[in-house]
C-alpha cells in the first residue's frame, strides 16, 4: 500500500490507520537515559565517572548528616553522644548549636525581652511588600507600604515616635514643594526645590522639631542602640532598605546618564564610574572611619545608617547601568511616539519608557538585589555583627561551642540561599507575568 | 498606470474645502545633520484643509521635512510656524504644537505594554487632562471609525500590521489634532493590508482634515491630494496639483522618478 502511495500520482486511502504506541526504546525513561546519559562511548564514561563522584561526596556527607545531634549543651556533649551512639571515631553534625543559639543568629544582641519588635517589624514588612510585589492586590494598601519605612524604623530602634514622623514629613514637604512650584516656576525649579527643601528640613529643622514635639507629646518605646543589632535582623535591615532605595536612585542615575544636560550627565557618569571602580569594603571603611572627619564635630551619625547609605549608593550605580541597558534596548520609535503625542519628558519616562525598560532589566536588577543582600555580610569589617562571620565567631568564641565549624555556616548559608532563591523565583514569576500581559 | 492600490471608490468631496487660513508656514528652512545639508531652503505654506502628498527618492529629506513640523527634528535656519506658534527651542511651544499635530509613523510605534484602548487614552488623559471615562468613549469612537473596536482590549503585538497602523491613526485622532502628518504609513505593511490603511486615510481626508503625507502610494495621491510635492536632494523640486503632476511633469528629475515608480 505504501508503495502504491509513493509511486503513483493518484492515490486514495481505503482504510484509516489506528493510533499505535511508540516503540519501547523510543519512549519514557529508557529513551531519556539513552539520549542523555548513554548516547555514545564518551558520554557513557562521563556518566559513570559522574556517578562515582556523586557517590563519594554523598558517602561523606550523608552519614555525617544522618548522625545529627539536636539536643546538647556543648560541642563536647555532642561528640560524646555521637561516640556513645555510633561508636568510637564516628563523626556527625551537631545541630544543637543552632537549637541553643538560634536567637543570636536571628537577633544578634538585641534585648531578648524586645524580640517581638523585630518580629512584628518583619511581619509588617511582608504586609507592606505584598502590594508592591503582587499587582492584583488592592492598590489602596500601598499607603501602608509608603508609611512602612517610618514604622519599621521605629519598631527596630525604638525611642521617640517623632523622629520617624519628622523624617517622613521631609518627603511630604518635598512633594508639596513640587506641587506648589510646578505651576508657578516650571518643572526644573520645582524638581530642584523638591530635592533641596527636604534636605534642608532634615539637616536644620527636623531635629529641633522632633525634640519640641517630644516635649509637648512624649510618645516613645524603649530605645535599642545600633551596636545591639546583629544577625539576620541586621542583614535584613540593611538589605531591604538598600534594595528599596537603590532602585529609584538607580533609575534617576540611568536617566541622568542619558540626559542632554551636560552637567547632569557628567555628574551621573562620574558617580557611577567612581562607585563601580571602588570595592564595597572601601566604601564601608569610608562610612565607618572617614565620614566622621568630614561631619561637623559632635554629630552622632548612626553607623548602620551610614552603612545603609553606602550600600545603597553602591548598588544604585550597578542598577543604573542595568537600567541603561534596558533603555538602550527600546526602539527610538517609542520615544518619538511619546514626543509626538505631546507627552513631556517625565510623563513619557513614567508611562512609556520606564515600564518597558524596567521589564527588560528585571533579571539584571534582581541580580543586583541578590548581590546587595549577600554583600550585607561585609559589614563585619566595620564592626557590625553580620550573621555569617560576626555571629558565628561570637558563638564559636564561647566555651561550649569552641571548635564547631560547619554547622553554623551551613545554617546561615541555607537561610541566605532561601532568600536569594526566592528573589530569583519572584523575578521569573514577574517576567512570565509581564510576558503574558504584553505579548 | 499599474498602481496595485489605485483607488477605485468614489470620493466624497463635499467637505474637502481648502480655506484661506494658514495652518503651516515654512520659510527659508534649512537643516543639517552635522555637516550634511539635509534640507535646503524649504519654503512652503499649507492652508487649512489641504491634503498634500510629499514624494521623492529615499534620502531626499521628505521624512525629515515632516518630522521638523512637530520638531522630532530640529531645524537650524529659517522659520516654521504651526497653527500660529513658531517652533523654537521653547519646550512649552513644542509641546503645544505636538498636542495639536497628530503623527503616524512607518513602524506604527504603538506602546506594546499597553492595550489598544490604553494606547488611545494615554495622551488625552495625561496631556489634555480629559477624565478617563470620557477619554475611553472618545477612543472607542475612533476605534470604531478605523473599524477595530473589537480589538480594544488586546495588546498591539496581537494585531496585524494593518490593524496596528489603524490603531496608530486612531491614537493620533484621540488628541483631536488639527493637522495630521503621515510618515510613509504603508511602507512597512504587507500588500493586502495597505488598502485598509489607505481607506482610513481617505475617510479622514473626506472629513476635511489637513494632511501632510509622505508616501509612494500614487493612487492615493491622485484620488485625495490637492497638491503633490516632489523632493530630491533636500529640496522641493516640483509641486503641482496631482493631475498635472502625473500627466505633465516639468522637471527631468520628476519624470525620472515617476517613470521609476510607475513604470513597472
Amino acid at each position: 500500500m505504501s508503495n502504491s502511495q509513493a509511486n503513483s500520482a493518484v492515490y486514495v486511502r481505503d482504510a484509516m490507520l489506528p493510533a499505535e504506541h511508540p516503540p519501547a526504546m523510543e519512549t519514557g525513561i529508557i529513551k531519556w537515559l539513552r539520549e542523555n546519559l548513554f548516547s555514545g562511548p564518551l558520554n557513557t564514561i562521563l556518566t559513570l565517572v559522574g556517578l562515582v563522584a556523586i557517590y563519594s561526596v554523598l558517602s561523606g556527607i550523608l552519614p555525617w548528616l544522618f548522625r545529627s545531634v539536636w539536643v546538647a549543651n556543648s560541642l563536647g556533649e555532642c561528640r560524646s553522644i555521637i561516640t556513645a551512639t555510633f561508636g568510637e571515631g564516628a563523626t556527625g553534625a551537631c545541630w544543637a548549636v543552632i537549637r541553643e543559639r538560634w536567637t543570636q543568629f536571628i537577633f544578634g544582641f538585641y534585648p531578648s525581652h524586645l524580640y517581638w519588635r523585630p518580629v512584628l517589624a518583619f511581619l509588617l514588612l511582608l504586609a507592606a511588600l505584598a502590594p508592591v510585589l503582587f499587582t492584583h492586590l488592592p492598590r489602596k494598601s500601598l499607603w501602608f507600604s509608603i508609611l512602612y519605612p517610618a514604622l519599621g524604623f521605629w519598631l527596630l530602634w525604638g525611642g521617640t515616635i517623632w523622629i520617624p514622623v519628622v523624617a517622613m514629613a521631609g518627603f511630604a514637604l518635598g512633594w508639596l514643594a513640587l506641587r506648589v512650584l510646578q505651576p508657578i516656576g516650571g518643572t526644573i525649579l520645582a524638581t530642584i526645590a523638591a530635592v533641596v527643601v527636604p534636605i534642608l528640613w532634615w539637616l536644620l529643622l527636623a531635629g529641633p522639631v522632633a525634640q519640641q514635639l517630644q516635649a509637648i507629646l512624649p510618645i516613645g518605646i524603649e530605645a535599642v542602640r545600633s551596636d545591639k543589632f546583629g544577625g539576620f535582623v541586621l542583614a535584613f535591615t540593611i538589605g531591604i532598605t538598600g534594595i528599596a532605595f537603590s532602585l529609584p536612585m538607580g533609575i534617576i542615575l540611568a536617566l541622568g546618564r542619558r540626559s542632554d544636560m551636560l552637567l547632569v550627565k557628567a555628574l551621573c557618569v562620574g558617580f557611577i564610574e567612581f562607585i563601580r571602580g571602588v570595592p564595597l569594603i572601601t566604601l564601608l571603611f569610608t562610612a565607618s572611619l572617614l565620614l566622621n572627619y568630614f561631619l561637623p564635630p559632635g554629630t552622632n551619625f548612626d553607623i548602620i545608617l551610614r552603612v545603609i547609605i553606602m550600600v545603597t549608593l553602591f548598588s544604585a550605580a550597578y542598577i543604573a547601568e542595568v537600567i541603561r541597558g534596558g533603555l538602550a534596548a527600546l526602539p527610538r520609535g517609542q520615544y518619538e511616539a511619546a514626543d509626538a503625542l505631546g507627552l513631556d519628558y517625565w510623563k513619557a519616562q513614567r508611562l512609556i519608557i520606564m515600564p518597558q525598560a524596567l521589564k527588560i532589566s528585571i533579571p539584571g536588577i534582581v541580580s543586583s538585589f541578590i548581590g546587595l543582600f549577600k554583600d550585607t555580610t561585609l559589614v563585619i569589617f566595620v564592626g557590625l555583627l553580620d550573621p555569617l562571620k560576626g555571629i558565628t565567631d561570637a558563638v564559636r568564641a564561647s566555651i561550649e561551642w569552641k571548635g564547631i565549624y560547619w554547622e553554623p555556616y551551613i545554617f546561615v548559608g541555607g537561610i541566605f540561599f532561601l532568600i536569594c532563591f526566592s528573589m530569583s523565583r519572584y523575578s521569573m514569576y514577574l517576567e512570565r507575568k509581564l510576558q503574558r500581559e504584553h505579548r | 498606470m499599474s498602481d496595485p492600490h489605485a483607488v477605485t471608490r468614489k470620493i466624497d468631496r463635499s467637505h474637502m474645502q481648502v480655506s484661506d487660513e494658514v495652518a503651516i508656514q515654512i520659510s527659508g528652512m534649512n537643516k543639517w545633520y552635522g555637516a550634511f545639508h539635509v534640507l535646503r531652503d524649504i519654503n512652503m505654506t499649507v492652508n487649512r484643509g489641504e491634503r498634500i502628498v510629499i514624494c521623492g527618492p529615499s534620502g531626499s529629506g521628505k521624512s525629515t521635512l515632516i518630522r521638523c513640523i512637530n520638531r522630532l527634528e530640529e531645524h537650524q535656519k529659517g522659520q516654521i510656524v504651526v497653527d500660529g506658534i513658531e517652533l523654537t527651542s521653547d519646550l512649552k511651544n513644542i509641546d503645544k504644537v505636538r498636542s495639536e499635530v497628530g503623527m503616524v509613523f512607518q513602524h506604527f510605534n504603538l506602546f506594546p505594554h499597553l492595550t489598544i484602548l490604553e494606547n488611545c487614552t494615554l495622551a488625552p488623559i495625561w496631556v489634555r487632562k480629559v477624565p478617563k471615562r470620557e477619554a475611553e468613549e472618545t477612543a472607542m469612537h475612533f476605534l470604531e471609525k478605523v473599524k477595530i473596536p473589537e480589538q480594544a482590549h488586546k495588546y498591539p503585538g496581537q494585531l496585524s500590521g494593518g490593524q496596528q497602523q489603524r490603531v496608530a491613526i486612531a491614537r493620533s485622532l484621540c488628541m483631536k489634532p488639527r493637522i495630521m502628518l503621515f510618515d510613509e504609513p504603508t511602507s512597512a505593511l504587507d500588500p493586502e493590508m495597505i488598502k485598509e490603511v489607505l481607506d482610513t486615510m481617505i475617510e479622514l481626508a473626506e472629513e476635511g482634515m489637513t494632511m501632510l503625507c509622505v508616501t509612494h502610494e500614487m493612487g492615493f495621491a491622485q484620488a485625495v491630494a490637492n497638491r503633490v510635492i516632489f523632493m530630491d536632494q533636500g529640496q522641493i523640486v516640483e509641486q503641482n496639483e496631482p493631475k498635472e503632476f502625473f500627466n505633465n511633469p516639468q522637471s527631468d528629475r520628476t519624470k525620472l522618478f515617476l517613470s521609476q515608480i510607475l513604470g513597472h
